[in-house]
Parts: C-alpha cells; structure tokens; sequence
C-alpha cells in the first residue's frame, strides 16, 4: 500500500473574517512518531489540526499528502477535544465509521467488540454512548477513530478534563497506536504529556510555527527565548 | 353539563353497538388522515434534514417560507384546492372535488409545512453536534441525511405526529373540498360540525370524545413503538 505521508504544507494559512487563526505554517510531517503541538490558549493548536485534516478550508498556501485528497481522506481520523457520540449505543459508534465505509453490518460488529475489548468497553456495548463518563467518553471516541485502522491520527487534547487514571489509560492507547505503525498529531496544553509521549514538537504561537524539532532536543535545550518561557511555565503574550 | 353527560352516554352506546355509520366515518377519517401524513411525511422529514445539512443561497428564505406556511388558514387551502379541483379549474377533469383524494390533498397541503419545520429545528441541532465528526468520517451527503433521520426518529415522531393532530382535527378545508357528504366524504370533524348545527349535541359529544380518544391512541401506540421516553436523555 503506498503512503499517504509525508504531509507537506507550504505557507498554509487558516483566516476567518479578515483574522488569521493560524499560519502561515511550513511544516512537515513524516512517517512514524508522535507528534505534540504546544502552546498557549488561542495559538491556533486545533486549527492547525482542523486544517490538516481537511475539516478546514485552507484560505491560502498549499497542504498536500503523497495521496490524491478524497483518497488520503479516507486514510485519517479525528479525535475532537469535546468527545462527539453518535446517540446509539457504544457498539453502534464503534462499528459506524466501518458502516460507512461499506463494511458488511457482522463484520463491522465483529472488529467494533474486538476494538471495544482493547479499550475496555466491553462492558459498556449496549449503553447508549451520550450516557458514558467523561473518561469512558474520550476512550469510546479514540477507539472509533482507530476502529478504521488509519495511517494518521489527529487527536485535539485527548486528555484534556481528565483525571490522572483516565490520562494514564488514553496515553497508554496512545503510545499502542503509534507503535502499531499510525501516525499520531495531536495537540497538548500538558507539558508532562508532551514529554512523556512526544517524539517531535511543534510549538506554536501567534498562529506560527516558533519552533519545531524532535522533542528531546526541544524540552533540554529550547532555542528561543519564548519556548524556553513556555516551558518555564511563565505567561508568554 | 347534561350535554356533556348526555354525549358521554352516546359516546359508550356507539361504541359498544358498533353503530355501522360510527365505524364508516371513524375509518374514513383514519383512512384520510393517515394517507396524508404519509405523503406529507415522505415530503417534509427529507426537506426538514435536507434544509439542516444544505447550505444554499435561498436557504433562510426557504425557511422563513415555510415557517410562515404553518400558519396557512385552512379554510384558503380548502378555497384554492377547491378551486383548482372544481369542474371549470385546471385540474377539474380528474372528477376530485368531493372524493376522499381531494381531502388528502388539502390535509397534506396543510400538515407538510408543519412537519418539514419540526423535522428542520431538530435536525439542526443534531446537526451542529454531528457536523464535524460526520465531515471527518467522510460521510457522503446521503449517510449525513440518513444519520440524522435515524438517530433524530424521535424528535421526527413528534413533528409526525403534531402533522397528524392537525389532520385528524382539521375541519374547515375537508368541509370545502370533501362536501360533507353522507357515506362518502363525511368524517368525524365534519360531522361533528353537522351534529351540532342540527342541535344534536349528544352525537356531536360523542364523536368528540371519539375523536379525542383516537388521537390519544395514535400517540400512545406511537411512542411505544419508537420506545420513547424510557431512558433519560434521548
């Protein structure tokens, strides 16, 4: 199967209402890894992840994958910050984007309770999916995201309001997705995260791209002096 | 308050002796009323969805159109259908006026409206839940419609079924285009309406509370079918 990566974007840039949301941005994301994109409140993390994954029009500037669009569409997921459900029950959610793709309605079923098994929902199947916890939530929507096996996952704060136990738990599955060979981009506002799973980083701010590098490198020796605030945990304007 | 006893007791005797006319008129207004909430249903639950996904140019137009078409007066939707129906309109040669069809024809006239806007407010809401996650799961214009029908079956029950109690209680245009007539076009409303004319307020009673009887079993029977109301939020 070829690669939908590397996804190349070149001066990409994001403008609602005359008001730049993120950009311009070059950036490139390679195979394997996860990478964390950091930085303050309103510095553009999920636009540039909705921009990325296409759920945004590019306003100027190019995004290209190695793939034609529809075909690299069908290649990636989404995690959303605020866990979105379908109101069916949690085996329902699961198989749906399988459904969607065509997947006969038994085998649709079948991978949903083999993914449902992995993320300890295999209780919860027949509950209807709005009904779940907080935790129990962003577990459900990261599993139907990986339901479809995709190259590249998106995750927007997938831990964000979560206690210790739960972040725990989604990192875990996290770092099981990216070993098993998807791609993950997602964004942090959780610096210990960022150092526990990151391989690359992103920092961004105003809507740009301050500084990027493997994330080794980036969390011992910052290269500029904003980051290195950041980091520090002061307010950077 | 001897009217209403009175009506009570008539009610209970037609019901129990299965008074023949009783039956005629009750099935025809069941026959009348469910046709068109069919046709109107099959019409305005995908123009409801339809108008919450789309974004087009006339689209609050549209709306605002069919907004204001539910406040349409029956009695004008009887006149214009009459009219068009009638010997000298344009469609007088299919012979209509005064059939069964031609109340359904006004009763969907009426309901559509009514129905398309309960299905577009609901699914408008489902709509901004489901937006993003159905735009990143690829879904073709088609499954986003489907989706939310399915998942939205409730918030659609209502709208049929507010479709259905204005149907069912509606007089004015069915007196226009159906006529009244005994054994043909007459149905509960419209013979409730004869009855009390006539002075004859213990019938008129008693097909009342029929008629209310009805609509509470369409509902009743409704909800359950759909197992609504059982668990706490949808």
């Amino acid at each position: 199967m070829v690669a939908v990566l590397p996804l190349t974007l070149r001066a990409a840039t994001l403008r609602r209402r005359g008001q730049v949301l993120v950009g311009p941005v070059d950036l490139t994301i390679g195979p394997g890894g996860i990478t964390a994109v950091i930085g303050p409140n309103g510095s553009g993390k999920t636009s540039l992840l909705r921009m990325m994954h296409g759920l945004e029009r590019l306003t100027s500037g190019s995004l290209d994958w190695s793939l034609p669009p529809a075909t690299a569409r069908t290649r990636q997921s989404y995690v959303f910050q605020r866990p979105v459900v379908l109101r069916r029950s949690v085996l329902a959610n699961l198989a749906y984007p399988l459904r969607l793709r065509g997947v006969p309605p038994a085998t649709a079923e079948a991978r949903a309770r083999a993914i449902a098994t992995t993320f300890e929902l295999t209780a919860l199947l027949d509950q209807p999916a709005p009904s779940l916890s907080g935790g129990e939530l962003q577990r459900l929507a990261l599993a139907r995201a990986l339901v479809t096996e995709p190259e590249v996952l998106f995750a927007d704060e997938p831990c964000a309001a979560l206690d210790g136990r739960a972040t725990r738990q989604i990192e875990r599955h996290l770092l099981a997705a990216a070993d098993g060979g998807t791609r993950l981009v997602m964004s942090t506002h959780d610096m210990g995260q960022a150092r526990r799973i990151a391989t690359d980083v992103v920092f961004l701010l105003h809507g740009r791209v301050h500084e990027s590098g493997p994330a080794a490198a980036f969390f011992d020796a910052p290269q500029t002096p904003q980051a290195r605030a950041f980091l520090n945990g002061d307010i950077v304007e | 308050m001897t009217d209403l006893l009175a009506g009570l007791r008539e009610a209970l005797r037609l019901i129990v002796t299965l008074d023949a006319d009783l039956i005629e008129i009750t099935a025809r207004s069941l026959q009348v009323t469910l046709t068109a909430l069919l046709i109107a249903c099959a019409i305005g639950l995908p123009l409801g969805g339809w108008l919450a996904v789309r974004r087009f140019r006339f689209r609050r137009a549209v709306i605002a159109v069919l907004n204001a078409l539910i406040g349409l007066p029956p009695v004008v939707v009887g006149l214009v259908v009459y009219l068009l129906l009638s010997r000298s309109g344009p469609l007088g040669v299919l012979g209509l006026l005064f059939t069964p069809t031609a109340m359904i024809i006004a009763q969907v006239v009426i309901i559509t409206p009514l129905i398309a806007s309960i299905a577009h407010q609901a699914m408008r809401d489902l709509w901004a839940d489901y937006h993003d996650l159905l735009i990143s799961m690829n879904a073709t214009r088609w499954q986003r419609v489907t989706t939310l029908l399915i998942d939205g079956r409730r918030a659609l029950l209502t709208a049929a079924l507010a479709g259905f109690g204005r149907a069912i209680g509606e007089v004015g245009a069915i007196m226009i285009v159906g006529g009244n007539i005994d054994g043909a076009t007459r149905v509960l409303t419209t013979a409730i309406a004869l009855e009390t004319g006539r002075g004859n307020f213990a019938l008129a009673v008693g097909l009342g509370l029929i008629l209310i009887t009805i609509a509470l079993l369409v509902s009743g029977a409704s909800h359950w079918a759909l197992r609504t109301e059982r668990r706490s939020l949808w």
